[in-house]
């Protein structure tokens, strides 16, 4: 195997990340609605939380993507 | 790699507009980011002038206004509490301007050619000073107040004393990882939107060059997915401006509060 074969083979790795931060998120989101629908009325209220819980855990999705474009671009 | 190919980052080369201005070993030009960061800046300032007059039934204009401050208010009342009232302003101005500068960055304009609009948040550089203000501004307001008592952020209520070697060093690292958890998430979540938009434009591209039966359609409905990437880019903008001031403000309450 190349070296760049190798480097694309790694940013490939790297982005299954980002496709486990979507279950993450997709959970907080999932979570949130089902509460919301139980309780409309305390729903409103919680939006600060929904919002912290989905910045959490898109960072690391986001963190695997920067992985991804380090190994492509930065890494010679 | 075949010809035509169109690379995705180079929409975020920054350039010197004018000739180079050296100030000792720093380069100083004034760049396409610094020209957006005056639009962005200018556009937030005649925004927010228009809705100063101060009349008692408000027009449209002075609606707007003061939606944006209530909105911000509403924000710091609810996350920072008693004594957050201080810091609106801050939070304000953090919010507008990334918001604005989101907004300007997906502006189609590059349908005219030769003009080309640059995301100012898509540059760490940029997004990390921002970042590293908010982290500042905890830092001072924590010292302030608290003294050396701040220290106990570090400190979780009601956990067990034997516990205390392990949880106060991680709660050390979580709370210096946080500027650049901050920085990182809107300058990632800006660059990822442009690079998808873009390589989706290039499809459109090469699709249509290819020709045969299959270029076309693949160009087709890569211009679909590029219409409905524009709509989440846009909700993204949104999303990103307002966690950024979102966990700003939980930090200031940190800071305020101690817990």
């Amino acid at each position: 195997m190349t070296d760049l074969g190798a480097m694309y083979i790694g940013a490939g790795l790297a982005a299954i990340g980002v496709g486990l931060a979507a279950l993450g998120v997709g959970n907080v989101f999932g979570s949130f609605l089902e509460g919301a629908l139980r309780n409309p009325g305390a729903a409103d209220g919680q939006q600060g939380r929904l919002f912290i819980g989905f910045a959490a855990s898109e960072l690391l999705g986001l963190i695997a993507f920067v992985v991804a474009i380090l190994i492509l671009f930065v890494v010679k | 790699m075949s010809a035509g190919r169109i690379d995705p980052m180079e929409q975020f080369h920054v350039a010197p507009l004018t000739r180079p201005i050296h100030l000792g070993a720093f380069d100083i030009s004034f760049t396409n980011s610094a020209l957006f960061m005056v639009i962005v800046g200018g556009l937030l300032a005649v925004l927010v002038s228009g809705g100063l007059k101060r009349q008692l039934v408000p027009g449209r204009w002075q609606a707007l206004v003061e939606m944006m401050v209530g909105f911000i208010d509403n924000m710091v009342g609810t996350s920072i509490g008693k004594g957050g009232k201080k810091f609106a302003p801050y939070i304000f101005s953090l919010f507008f301007f990334i918001l604005i500068s989101n907004l300007v960055g997906v502006l189609p304009l590059a349908i005219v050619p030769g003009l080309h609009t640059f995301a100012v948040t898509s540059h760490i550089t940029v997004t990390a000073v921002l970042a590293f203000f908010s982290f500042a501004i905890v830092l001072v307001v924590g010292f302030a107040k608290h003294g050396l008592k701040f220290f106990s952020l570090f400190v979780p209520h009601g956990a067990p004393a034997w516990l205390m070697p392990v949880i106060i060093p991680v709660e050390f690292v979580s709370f210096m990882v946080r500027p650049f958890s901050l920085g990182l998430r809107l300058f990632v979540a800006m660059t990822a939107g442009h690079i998808l938009l873009e390589v989706f434009g290039s499809f459109v591209v090469q699709g249509l060059n290819a020709g045969g039966a299959l270029g076309p359609v693949v160009a087709i409905l890569s211009f679909i997915m590029i219409v409905g990437v524009s709509a989440l880019e846009l909700l993204v903008c949104a999303i990103q401006a307002y966690v950024f001031a979102l966990l700003t403000s939980l930090y200031l309450h940190d800071a305020v509060h101690l817990h």
